[in-house]
């Protein structure tokens, strides 16, 4: 059902987009109008929700240590799983943008008769998570040889790479199709895993559909319904350059994939996407285990909350303190029968 | 002991359909409801308990009340759902890790298997990513803006009573031991949630007894159990005796509330007087006189485990503030801990934050090897088996393995000294000077992949065994691995919360195996200036080549 909802919302926003393309004005709607307007929110939004992150403080230090800290000079410490310095928390971000470091340790666990637990490797999500990630960083890079003219530098060599696979005419773009596996890989799990089809909402299926889709448009674009390229490039260098204008030779699938693309860029703020900058703001990571070394100071923290005072605590057990041979700050009064009376009232309500 | 025999836990923790047995959930999560029946819930504190800390701490602990959990009606106040809600916001607005929990949790289930109460009883809500949405879909509904246009399809659900039972089901079935978060991509911290949980179950008076009680007993009389001060000291002195019995040694360097000594020495108050870990305590105090250092324990601050940790950031802050306001009082130069789990996790990551600066005390140096504790430099308070381990690579301490050769120990990472300290190499370091035989549990259940006791975070309670049975299960489990391969009996840990738990669950899972603190072993091993021949250790077990 949860997966039929966000299937059912992709399908009609390919039908959106299918009619739009074919309606007058609609092109100058779905090729100029929307993808500036995607921009404007993707960006605003997301630096509205780092932002919005930002603002609320981090009043403690709270890394998980994820390995041995810093202590006695004869004990080697894990430098990058339980970093003590700055530098080494940067490190430890940068290990789990990169390289995934924490889906790297992942497991599977479990139960035999006995009962006996067993906690396999599991390393497939890390592996089809990382495959998805950089194809998509390298195809969103070849994709500015359409937004710059003359091309940026690293795009050809990464072109050249990434489409070393010549059949017939067309180069074969690799990271396409590694990017529809990797998805496919991510939303059938969610779907045969017991487990993960429970917790999975709409809005785990609907990205992963909608990424789907914009790949397979791309690629159809680039196998099958050819497009014209030529007008495409003009038309994205106009986007670029703020003039931009669209001709007719443009074929339809070419608005399905860009209106998909805006879709994603307007969802990506307001969605779990946004774990692409959460990772970066997660205090369990980013910060150094030194909190014994150095203060962290917390700006809210309540400077009214006392502890019980220890006078307090003595004129309640000063007797009984005395009795026991314990030092104690003022000797035993002669009489005071009001605080002893206030003692015992406390004393009967705990 | 729990109410289910072992014979039908073994069998029902692998062939009950659960989630983890294979069985396959249908239907929506949030459309089961939690069902509270007796066994399965902590009860909730007494009316006195709760005046008495709303006395202390105003406006976070809700009315005070006598309430029964397996009822429709919690006697909540009438505006209770806008009371969390805004508590809600305001943590929001207070805690980073909150916000960004909230709002990047792909449900990619890398945390899913990684729960020991997961593992132990298969409900699909102690996932940890289920027990974050059952906030989390409350969040959605009212601070996000696909939840309040989109409602159920965006994951998101208004604040009813069935959920608030959920949470109170739920969020006291997570020990915050933060296993989940040392697999999480994004590092959420189920901990940090489960805290935010039961800071707002607090507001509108949804508690229990067995946190509340000992907090509240901390804060009067400076110990859980409500020890005045004349009997926490003869406690304490009665295991002079018996030392004295397994080592024909009195101890004299042992003091109570002393100004002027070196150093303030912090313990979770359990060693002093529950089983096993007044043997540790007996560990800490022969190593102190070995090297014959200068200390003493106070009976105000004798607490360090904190049971405001379980319960809300500000009751956390007021009972861990007693000791630098001893330390302080007393004049002591820096602060030693014992071993315990929770309390260090506060006074690694929490008490510098809370109630320091501790400007009045030095940066701690050992006396006896002139080390500088730089790890510690500002919070001013180090560990024993920091200390004890600069000890022995210094060669300060006169040891004799062979004592413990009637042990075949293994070591459990206490969860909080682990994954939120990074202490994992000195008890190690220990173990290895101390022990002849010392064999590792399996490789995914210790140091940073530990697994919890399953009775942390104030769930140590009779009510619920077997559902302590059931999430120490992964842990006991592991123990009971290398108990078979290599013949351990005794399991050391460094919590004081795991002596008092382990305990209870090797008597069930594993009954030949026994538990202790680190410091114990060490403080077996010592050689004390004029003792008598050893024939026993300090539980007055007959040593190898003695018995009989």
């Amino acid at each position: 059902m949860r997966v039929l909802q966000a299937f059912i919302a992709v399908v009609a926003l390919i039908l959106v987009a299918l009619v739009l393309a074919q309606v007058p004005g609609g092109q100058v709607l779905l090729g100029i109008v929307l993808p500036y307007l995607a921009i404007i929110v993707f960006l605003g939004g997301f630096i509205y929700r780092v932002v919005s992150w930002a603002k609320s403080p981090v009043p403690f230090r709270i890394t998980t240590t994820c390995g041995q800290a810093n202590s006695l000079p004869f004990i080697r410490q894990n430098k990058l799983d339980c970093p003590s310095t700055k530098a080494g928390a940067v490190g430890r971000v940068l290990l789990e943008v990169l390289l995934f470091r924490s889906l790297f340790r992942n497991t599977q666990a479990s139960v035999h008769d006995g009962p006996k637990l067993a906690y396999g490797s599991s390393k497939w999500l890390w592996l089809f998570a990382l495959l998805f990630h950089y194809s998509l960083l390298v195809i969103i890079l070849r994709h500015m040889r359409l937004f710059t003219d003359p091309i940026v530098g690293f795009v050809l060599p990464l072109k050249f790479i990434d489409g070393f696979l010549e059949i017939g005419a067309t180069t074969i773009y690799l990271s396409g199709f590694i990017l529809l596996a990797a998805v496919s890989f991510l939303f059938l799990r969610r779907l045969v895993k017991p487990y993960l089809r429970y917790i999975s909402l709409p809005a785990d299926y609907f990205p992963l559909l909608l990424l789907f889709a914009i790949g397979l448009s791309g690629i159809l674009m680039r196998h099958v319904f050819r497009v014209d390229v030529v007008a495409i490039k003009e038309l994205s260098v106009g986007l670029t350059t703020f003039t931009p204008a669209i001709s007719d030779e443009i074929g339809v699938v070419f608005f399905v994939h860009i209106f998909l693309v805006c879709v994603l860029l307007v969802y990506f703020p307001f969605s779990k996407l946004m774990h692409a900058g959460g990772v970066f703001m997660s205090p369990t990571r980013n910060m150094a285990n030194n909190s014994r070394m150095v203060r962290h100071k917390n700006p809210w923290n309540d400077p009214k909350i006392k502890p019980r005072s220890y006078a307090a605590y003595e004129d309640e057990f000063r007797e009984v303190m005395i009795g026991a041979d314990l030092p104690v700050d003022q000797e035993l009064a002669v009489a005071e029968p009001e605080e002893a009376a206030q003692a015992s009232t406390e004393q009967a309500k705990t | 002991m729990a109410d289910t025999k072992v014979a039908e836990m073994k069998a029902k923790v692998v062939t009950e359909p659960s989630l983890i047995t294979g069985a396959v959930p249908t239907g929506n999560w949030w459309e089961v409801e939690a069902i509270f029946k007796p066994g399965n819930y902590c009860y909730p504190a007494k009316k006195s308990i709760v005046e008495y800390h709303r006395k202390n701490l105003s406006g976070i602990f809700g009315e005070p009340r006598d309430w029964d959990v397996e009822s429709d009606d919690w006697q909540l106040p009438e505006n209770w759902q806008e009371i969390i809600i805004d508590g809600i916001k305001e943590r929001l607005d207070k805690f980073r890790s909150l916000k960004v929990f909230m709002d990047c949790c792909v449900r990619c289930g890398a945390c899913a298997d990684k729960c020991h109460f997961f593992l132990g009883t298969g409900d699909p809500k102690n996932m940890p990513v289920l027990r974050a949405e059952l906030l989390r879909s409350v969040y959605r509904n009212n601070f996000t803006l696909a939840g309040k246009i989109l409602g159920e399809i965006a994951g998101a659900r208004p604040m009813t009573f069935k959920v608030l039972k959920e949470w109170f089901m739920y969020y006291y079935q997570c020990t915050e031991c933060r296993r989940c978060s040392v697999f999480c991509p994004y590092g959420i911290d189920a901990a940090e949630i489960t805290m935010m949980g039961r800071e707002l179950l607090h507001l509108v008076g949804v508690n229990t007894n067995w946190i509340l009680e000992p907090a509240a007993n901390s804060n009067r009389t400076g110990n859980h159990l409500g020890l005045q001060p004349h009997t926490f000291k003869e406690n304490a002195e009665f295991l002079l005796d018996d030392i004295e019995e397994a080592t024909g040694v009195r101890l004299q360097s042992l003091s109570f509330n002393r100004k002027g000594a070196e150093h303030l020495f912090v313990i979770p108050s359990a060693d002093v007087f529950a089983d096993p870990g007044i043997f540790t305590f007996m560990g800490y105090l022969l190593i102190f006189d070995h090297i014959g250092l200068d200390y003493t324990i106070s009976t105000y601050a004798s607490e360090g485990g904190n049971f405001g940790l379980f319960t809300n950031n500000q009751l956390m802050k007021k009972l861990n503030a007693k000791i630098y306001a001893e330390a302080k009082r007393l004049g002591v130069k820096w602060i030693l801990g014992g071993e315990c789990g929770h309390m260090w996790r506060v006074v690694h990551q929490y008490m510098d934050t809370m109630n320091g600066p501790a400007d009045f005390l030095e940066q701690p140096k050992s006396s006896i090897t002139g080390t500088v504790f730089t790890n510690a430099a500002s919070t001013k308070m180090v560990h024993i088996n920091e200390f004890t381990a600069d000890l022995i690579y210094h060669n300060k301490l006169k040891i004799d393995k062979s004592r413990n050769d009637h042990r075949v120990v293994t070591y459990h990472d206490s969860c909080n000294p682990a994954r939120g300290m990074g202490l994992l190499d000195e008890p190690r370091y220990l173990l290895n000077s101390v022990c002849n035989n010392f064999y590792e549990m399996p490789e995914n259940t210790i140091r940073e992949k530990t697994f919890c006791c399953g009775s942390g975070t104030g769930l140590n309670t009779n009510e619920i065994m077997d559902l302590r049975m059931r999430a120490g299960l992964p842990r006991a489990n592991a123990v009971g691995y290398v108990a078979n391969r290599h013949g351990v009996n005794m399991l050391s840990c460094i919590c004081a919360l795991d002596r008092a738990t382990l305990l209870a669950l090797n008597q069930y899972w594993n009954p030949e195996v026994e538990v202790c603190g680190v410091s114990e072993l060490v403080g077996n091993a010592l050689i004390m200036e004029g003792e008598k021949e050893r024939e026993m250790d300090l539980r007055f077990a007959p040593l190898t080549g003695v018995e009989g």
